[in-house]
């Protein structure tokens, strides 16, 4: 005869709002097995604990059911009162009366019977509840950061400063990522590339940190502190040890391509490294331009390659580490506003995008700073900025706001004035939204030292009038429509997640969401984990942010990250799958479907009618099992079982509130 | 194929001209047209103004009788199609709105057949090889603007083409031998009743559109609505009059008045000869008198 403990929690009003917790309380001391039950205001606050732990003295409790919120919420904090109390914390239940029940039932009555078949669901199952030991692993301490953009490279610093080693795998040639692209940051307006490039030497030089160029994360295994990841070192056709960086390849090499990291305003060779301050700073040969690859003729850089590096027969290459955890800041993309027929779908060379607008005024760009039209190269003298291109437009874009542009739009607008003396900007606002430090400050002062003029209302069209841009919207607070005579538009594209978003998440095992940004475990609570133990988030990969959140963010990953590494054995959970060896036919179904390589065979010994013989079985490693559950129901025979979710466990619950 | 002729009030008095050379291109494309018994207004303007149901039951009552006919129907207005479009819609999508409109047209309209403008039954679905082997006079390469006007193809998702840069009148040009030039203003408002009620305000938007057709060098603006038509050829004597500098001289066609000359029509029983803006000496620039 079990000994069964009940208490019904109030969470406020929160559930004694809609549930009679004093009668549930009352009925459940009538359940088979249940020697004591109450109610209380908090059962998860200290007190509210204490009562828990006098009343497993008192009354002898051998298991303990708590009707309160999701398990989701408190089970571990439940479970650790029942350690303190000296019971083994597995032999406790939670019946969900909150998220289950209270939140979603109007009705009081109707409310309470259901919070007492929840109970006595649970006070069914934890009767057959068993205690189970957590087992422990090994931890690899290294971190894997995915994405060398600001944040990734915040993220790399960190956490090798914390003495960890760190690699940093970069799909481009170079670290660096869009703050590399960007001239001045907002609202300081100090030059992005003089406050990043320091930051990109820091952690070349970095001793714990290696730098991965060029490559890209092919396939992850393995789980938390323990991840075997194979990774693509794409064929760079220069040999890194060989080359110095000199220069004298790119000089010489007579492709010329538009340049990726100007946006297609300015051009790039064949073999280069996207800009001066790349790192590293070695070039990459780009095979689908250049002459060599192409029909076999050239070949100039490598004649003139003073160290022999460049190898045209150089491929890729596949690698596989291990990895303790792994911080993913791949950063985002610009919006396309191809969509917008109204914008001229993007056939207008002189409506141009933020990013380009960054190029543009660049002095390292491809105008040496001097804002030119793309399509005559004279100086504008009429800007017109239009803000949310994508974003805040379910018809034709993203929903959410993009976070950043209604700052850089100040930011343009202030050094096209600083600038083109005598220019005028006009910007074209749904909201102003400037919440940051500063923020709102340094718009006022873009609207009324610098003179642009903003105005509410969206534009409806823009055309072409001779060498002009005709710009046509409403000023939505005179409530009439306006039109400028302009001689170059900006438009403020939206944020949005890589286009690769989803194929990473689903390499990585981590979710993401309907505009494939992806998803944090907790909005509030866990803003930098996912649901995925030991991967992390940083920057704009999790959804549009500026410089300053995403580096904030990136401390806050690193520092999660360190926390992991830092232990040197980690718990993993007491609910694994479990096998029946005695019913076991050694199938090995359940070893093809366990996406954690958690099931092996292995070859047992018995006694068979006065002989012994040998019989292969299933095995689960403890250590790798995650609990999923996949294998219980892929067993014909019925004999694997998750513990603590046992099929007697299950039965007992549906009986309980079935029959 | 057969279509339900539905003219609307246009095509049997000030669109007449759009009238007479539908008929001729339907009869060069193997298109029979049966007129719709005892057809009433579309509702446009007026009627869907004044109330939601009235607007969508007065097309619906034309539907309902090409249904009985099991015919689909083909409106060359703009603005009748618009109309109907929207209720087909309407009536396909809610069971609710589908009796409702029942009970006060008192006839059942299923929403089994449907609307298509002219445009769509003489060019989409005709096909551009066709109309090109049809054409026995080249256009010559005369520089035209077509102009969709603002209920064409719109609101977006019921239209037949993009509601920002439609193609389909362009693609026709260029099938009979001219040249469709690229300009911004194709799905700009033609001032409807403005230039009636409000003057200042209908006449300027007609005033820009004819501006930036010349501008980009168009010798002749094609449209498939009559009041666009209307507007666009009627007023440019007014603004001529009204506006300084103005000096309008912009022959305008409904296409199918190009198609029909083009598959070797005489213009005249087009009915070319009824605008307002003179069409000779660009019909007799490129041959097609």
């Amino acid at each position: 005869m079990r000994r069964v403990g009940v208490f019904v929690c109030h969470c406020g009003s929160n559930i004694a709002g809609t549930v009679d917790v004093e009668r549930v309380a009352k009925e459940a001391c009538k359940f088979p097995n249940v020697v004591f039950a109450t109610d209380y205001k908090y059962m998860c606050s200290e007190p509210g604990q204490q009562v828990i732990k006098d009343a497993i003295k008192e009354h002898n409790l051998d298991r303990v059911v708590v009707a309160s919120c999701s398990p989701r919420m408190h089970e571990p904090t439940f479970r650790r009162c029942l350690e303190s109390a000296g019971m083994n914390p597995y032999l406790f239940e939670m019946a969900n009366i909150r998220e289950h029940c209270s939140w979603v039932h109007p009705d009081k009555e109707k409310g309470t019977v259901k919070a007492i078949d929840l109970v006595r669901k649970a006070a069914a199952k934890v009767v057959k509840d068993e205690p189970l030991q957590k087992s422990s692993i090994g931890i690899t301490k290294r971190a894997l950061v995915i994405g060398g953009g600001i944040a990734g490279i915040q993220v790399a610093l960190d956490i090798a400063d914390a003495g960890f080693p760190v690699t940093i795998v970069e799909k481009e040639p170079t670290i660096g990522g869009r703050m590399a692209q960007i001239d001045k940051t907002f609202p300081t307006l100090d030059c992005s590339a003089c406050i990043l490039t320091p930051k990109m030497v820091d952690a070349s030089q970095h001793p714990n940190i290696e730098i991965l160029s060029y490559s890209e994360v092919e396939k992850v295994e393995g789980y938390v502190g323990n991840f075997n990841i194979t990774i693509r070192k794409k064929a760079r056709s220069v040999d890194m040890s060989k080359c110095t960086g000199c220069g004298t390849c790119w000089e010489k090499c007579p492709t010329k391509v538009d340049s990726e990291f100007d946006m297609g305003l300015g051009k790039r060779k064949a073999i280069y490294t996207p800009f001066p301050q790349a790192v590293p700073n070695k070039p990459v040969i780009d095979r689908i331009h250049c002459t060599k690859f192409k029909n076999g003729k050239c070949g100039i850089c490598q004649k003139f390659c003073p160290t022999g590096a460049v190898d045209f027969e150089q491929q890729d290459e596949l690698i596989t580490e291990k990895y303790g955890a792994i911080v993913v800041s791949t950063g985002f993309n610009q919006f396309d506003h191809s969509v917008y027929g109204e914008y001229g779908y993007g056939k207008y060379p002189d409506v141009i995008t933020g990013l380009h607008f960054e190029r543009l005024i660049n002095a390292s760009g491809p105008t040496m700073g001097k804002i030119k039209r793309p399509s005559d190269h004279k100086i504008p003298e009429t800007v017109v900025f239009v803000k949310c291109v994508g974003s805040r437009d379910e018809a034709k874009g993203k929903s959410y706001c993009s976070r950043t542009c209604c700052m850089y739009t100040a930011k343009h607008a202030t050094l096209v004035h600083e600038k083109i003396p005598g220019s005028k900007s006009y910007i074209f606002y749904m909201d102003v939204r400037t919440p940051g430090k500063g923020y709102e400050e340094f718009y006022k002062r873009t609207a009324e030292e610098y003179e642009a003029q903003y105005i509410r209302g969206r534009v409806s069209k823009i055309y072409q009038k001779g060498d002009k841009l005709m710009v046509r919207g409403e000023d939505s607070l005179i409530g009439r429509p306006v039109e400028i005579e302009a001689d170059m538009v900006v438009l403020a594209n939206a944020m949005v997640a890589r286009e690769d978003a989803g194929d990473l998440a689903r390499t990585l095992g981590i979710s993401y969401d309907k505009d494939n940004f992806f998803t944090e475990a907790h909005p509030k609570l866990r803003p930098v984990e996912t649901h995925t133990a030991g991967v992390f988030l940083a920057g704009a990969c999790q959804g549009p942010k500026d410089i300053p959140d995403s580096v904030a963010q990136a401390g806050a990953a690193a520092s999660k990250a360190i926390g992991l590494l830092s232990k040197t054995q980690m718990e993993s959970d007491a609910i694994v799958s479990n096998v029946d060896e005695s019913r076991c036919s050694g199938c090995m179904i359940c070893k093809g479907i366990c996406p954690y390589k958690a099931i092996d065979a292995k070859i047992i010994t018995e006694r068979i009618g006065g002989k012994m013989a040998e019989r292969q079985v299933a095995e689960v490693n403890k250590s790798l099992c995650q609990g999923c559950g996949a294998c219980t129901v892929a067993c014909r025979a019925g004999c694997l079982n998750l513990l603590g979710f046992t099929n007697e466990q299950i039965l007992a619950e549906v009986e309980a509130v079935c029959l | 194929m057969k279509y339900a002729y539905y003219p609307g009030c246009s095509l049997h008095s000030t669109g007449i001209e759009y009238d007479m050379s539908s008929q001729l291109v339907a009869g060069k494309l193997g298109v029979e047209l049966k007129e719709i018994p005892d057809w009433n207004c579309c509702g446009a303007s007026a009627g869907h103004t004044t109330n939601h149901l009235l607007g969508l039951a007065l097309p619906a009552r034309n539907l309902a009788i090409a249904e009985k006919e099991g015919l689909d129907v083909m409106a060359p207005c703009a603005s009748c199609y618009n109309r109907m479009k929207t209720s087909e819609v309407a009536v396909k999508s809610s069971q609710e709105t589908k009796a409702r409109v029942a009970e006060v047209t008192e006839m059942e309209y299923e929403g089994k057949v449907g609307v298509k403008s002219a445009l769509e039954v003489f060019v989409k679905d005709a096909g551009l090889d066709t109309i090109k082997s049809l054409t026995v006079k080249n256009l010559g390469g005369m520089k035209i603007a077509a102009y969709y006007g603002c209920l064409l193809v719109r609101p977006v998702g019921i239209g037949f083409d993009d509601p920002e840069n439609p193609m389909t009148m362009d693609d026709m040009v260029t099938a009979l031998g001219g040249e469709a030039v690229d300009w911004p203003f194709k799905t700009e408002c033609c001032g409807a009743s403005l230039p009636t009620a409000r003057e200042k305000v209908g006449l300027k938007l007609v005033y820009d559109i004819l501006t930036i057709a010349q501008s980009v060098g168009a010798e002749a603006v094609v449209t498939a609505c009559p009041l666009c038509f209307m507007n666009l050829d009627m007023r440019q004597n007014d603004l001529n009059k009204k506006v300084d500098n103005a000096n309008f001289h912009l022959p305008i066609f409904y296409f199918t008045e190009l198609m029909a000359i083009a598959f070797g029509e005489k213009p005249a029983k087009a009915g070319v000869g009824k605008h307002f803006v003179d069409t000779s000496s660009v019909l007799a620039k490129y041959n097609l008198k």
